[in-house]
């Protein structure tokens, strides 16, 4: 956060005086808060670091406390069906529940949020509703500001063919790996002259090193075969280049993975010609979030894959696809199944396997057995229907615990 | 330019300003408009018993724990006890390295237990200078104990409506077990503070007031006297207040505590202090509610939780009289009910023995009747099913 807001300030330096005051004079008002939020934020950082004896933990006596953060949409409705399906398992984890809104000057809310995060370790997240005009340029996504502020650095998401559920492809096991802090998501865009818009894409040694070591460790640590690395270094061949080093570099530490690199445009097809090709495979910020779409939609859509987004020191479990579902929000339609399976890897992350493992399970099981169906899927079933299967299913499972 | 200062000024201040009002809100509490729940709340969640460990320990605390498992039976709890016998007096002279392990193993399966005290005999100088007490404690980490004092309706005390936490850290401080004699005459006792073990008392302290939506957390100490000691915990405190941001951060010193404690008790919410100022507060609070008999604790380490009586006396005069009071004990039991995601059966006991006491017609020595442990345990089972528990099956 610090380095972005320095980046900022050279930036504002940097830039002719004009202009400078014209993207000053826009901004003040956010301008005012960030450096109100990077002064406390900074005191924070210090005494986290002071923390690291402590680690970010709170669990005691065998129970955890987690941060929940509903977001919009359908988040809270989510949310509410995780707790009752961790309620019938009997999962030893209680909700600090902080909620985020994306309103203006609204800067406590999210501080009061990373704070908890950083308390906890560990959160729960919906999707935050980012507005998009071109009036708030300079707001930045909370979505985004929790990620970069806590430094989760890798999103991971699974893509695996759900049994029993039709799709085009069969036998899909992929695992994105994205670079979650910088790359095209840095928020450093302006006009210096009207109608010119110049938006940075930062690429570093340092997170691509990092994000490549995240990928290939993964490889090994779960018996993966291959790392492919995606990139567009044909063009960005100094950003995009940089990053392709750093995999390629990484990949001589671990001769018993095969590594090889694939250009964006070229993934994008095989994904959706040939998708068993892939099994690990890692990105910088923005060709992730495109790949990680394309990865979802081809096992069965955003209401089935769960992501997670993992740090250093913190982990936050949300969906894979990151919508808010404003649209169906209150209906009961929305698929309750990412975000359960979600919950299901906060609970393997927080080492408690035997509740991760009943949720997964179960959920597997209603969507397989019962063939529980929600509108996503071309169904009739409602949230709550799928939910009361997984309930009974796991109520069935906790008594053999 | 000045106006836009100005305004500057403004908008921060306001901004800084806005904190208060939002953070008055408690952080626990529900920010999402409220749903009805699409499942209904279960009885039992899971299915089936559960295990948890049962220490009777020495003095009354086979008598308390036989009342507690009266209560059980009767309330339909589905727990199992793993009974363990340890004593310190009764097998004086024998190896307790077997039994503690045999506590540890048995805390490996459960997680979870019921207390009460191994009685640690002063004159008992031979050998290990550790209790056995202490010596589970430290082989569980069991480093932050919680007795929360809060008054019970209908027993009559100098204070009411008292509600406050102490939060004492155990496993380090003065109780390091550390003495020697240099020279004939002269002991020196080792008082050991680290930054690592305050940091993570302090950290406890503010999660559970955050956890339990309380809004004040007072660090009690002797920082003017033990600059270093007790100075690095305070300041151990403090910085861990920083990522509290919405619970009050007060300190105060530990005489002048004792005395505010007797005269304006209600001024205190959450307390945290190390060991020895933690033991004395913990007395001298139970005191102020009604006695060792009445108030309930709590130890934990980041994986176990041992339930047990909040001022943690053997009371062996009374063994065998039927004198004792199991309402600290039962307190203490329904709160690891609580604990255990039984929520249920936790209120209904709790429930019973709080309906017992405000009535006042069962009451032990202690609370200033004639009735015998055996009357208080029965008018609880007797109570147990009332009020709004009647539909219990």
């Amino acid at each position: 956060m610090a380095s972005v807001l320095q980046k900022c300030s050279v930036l504002c330096r940097s830039l002719p005086a004009s202009a400078a005051v014209k993207a000053f004079s826009r901004s003040t008002a956010p301008c005012a808060s960030s450096l109100q939020t990077k002064d406390f934020h900074s005191g924070a950082a210090v005494y986290s670091q002071q923390l690291a004896t402590v680690g970010a933990s709170s669990k005691y006596g065998g129970r955890y406390t987690v941060t929940m953060i509903p977001g919009d949409g359908i988040g809270p409705e989510l949310m509410a069906h995780v707790k009752d399906v961790f309620r019938y398992a009997g999962v030893p984890v209680d909700f600090e529940e902080v909620q985020i809104t994306s309103q203006e000057g609204d800067d406590v809310a999210i501080e009061n949020a990373i704070t908890a995060i950083k308390r906890n370790g560990v959160a729960l997240k919906g999707n935050i509703e980012t507005p998009h005009d071109m009036s708030q340029a300079l707001f930045k996504s909370r979505n985004v500001e929790v990620r970069v502020r806590l430094d989760l650095f890798a999103n991971v998401l699974r893509c695996k063919t759900f049994p029993g559920l039709p799709s085009r492809h069969g036998d899909i096991d992929i695992v994105i790996i994205r670079e979650n802090t910088e790359g095209e998501y840095t928020s450093l865009e302006h006009e210096n002259v009207p109608g010119v818009v110049e938006s940075y894409k930062i690429i570093t040694a340092k997170n691509s090193e990092r994000i490549a070591r995240y990928a290939f460790e993964y490889a090994q640590r779960h018996g993966r075969k291959k790392v492919t690395a995606v990139h567009k270094a044909n063009i960005m061949k100094m950003g995009d280049g940089l990053f392709l080093e750093c995999c390629k570099k990484m990949s001589e530490e671990f001769p018993n993975i095969e590594y090889e690199s694939m250009i964006i445009d070229n993934c994008s097809m095989q994904m959706v010609s040939r998708p068993q090709q892939f099994d690990v495979m890692v990105m910088p910020n923005l060709y992730g979030n495109i790949i990680s779409n394309i990865g979802a939609g081809l096992v069965g859509g955003p209401g089935l894959v769960p992501g997670e987004n993992i740090g250093q020191e913190y982990a936050v479990f949300e969906t894979a696809t990151r919508n808010t579902g404003k649209s169906i929000a209150g209906q009961n339609v929305a698929n309750p199944t990412a975000m359960l399976l979600a919950s299901a890897l906060m609970l393997e992350h927080l080492g408690l396997d035997k509740y991760a493992s009943l949720i997964e399970n179960a959920v597997y099981k209603a969507l397989a057995d019962d063939k529980i169906r929600t509108p996503d899927l071309g169904g009739q079933h409602s949230t709550v229907d799928m939910v009361q299967t997984v309930v009974k299913e796991v109520e069935a499972q906790a008594a053999k615990l | 330019m000045a106006a836009v200062v100005r305004t500057l000024v403004g908008s921060a201040t306001k901004l800084q300003w806005q904190p208060a009002s939002v953070l008055c809100c408690r952080a626990v509490s529900t920010t999402m408009p409220a749903q009805d729940p699409a499942i209904p709340a279960p009885v039992s969640k899971p299915k089936g018993n559960q295990k948890v460990t049962m220490i009777p320990g020495d003095g009354i605390g086979p008598e308390l724990m036989h009342s507690v498992k009266e209560v059980f039976k009767h309330a339909l709890v589905p727990v199992d006890f793993e009974e363990i016998h340890v004593s310190e007096v009764q097998d004086w002279g024998q190896d307790h390295q077997d039994t503690v392990e045999k506590v540890i193993q048995s805390f490996e399966r459960t997680g979870v237990g019921l207390k009460g005290t191994i009685h640690t005999p002063a004159w008992l100088q031979v050998g290990d200078l550790q209790s056995l007490n202490m010596d589970v404690r430290r082989r569980l980490d069991l480093f932050a104990n919680v007795v929360r004092v809060k008054s019970m309706p209908g027993l009559k005390t100098r204070h009411h409506n008292l509600d406050f936490v102490i939060i004492r850290e155990q496993t380090e401080g003065e109780y390091s077990s550390l003495e020697h004699e240099s020279v004939d005459g002269v002991v020196e006792s080792l008082k050991i503070i680290t930054r690592e073990k305050s940091q993570r008392i302090a950290k406890f302290a503010f999660d559970y007031a955050t956890r339990h939506g309380r809004e004040k957390v007072t660090a009690v100490h002797k920082a003017n006297i033990m600059k270093m000691g007790d100075g690095m915990f305070l300041r151990c405190c403090e910085e861990v207040s920083k990522l509290y941001p919405r619970i009050k951060f007060e300190n105060m010193i530990i005489d002048n505590c004792c005395m505010q404690l007797v005269s304006n008790p209600y001024q205190f919410d959450v307390m945290v202090m190390p060991n020895l100022y933690g033991n004395i507060v913990d007395n001298l609070a139970a005191g102020l509610v009604g006695g060792a008999g009445i108030v309930p604790g709590e130890s934990y380490s980041h994986s176990y939780a041992v339930f047990e009586t909040g001022a943690r006396h053997p009371f062996a005069q009374a063994v065998g009289r039927n004198i004792a009071n199991p309402t600290a004990m039962l307190m203490s039991a329904a709160n690891m009910l609580k604990h255990m995601h039984l929520e249920y059966h936790g209120q209904m006991i709790s429930d019973a023995v709080e309906r017992v006491i405000k009535v006042g017609k069962v009451r032990t020595r202690d609370m200033g009747g004639y009735a015998t442990t055996t009357d208080l345990t029965t008018a609880i089972i007797d109570n147990l099913h009332r009020g709004k528990f009647s539909n219990f099956a």
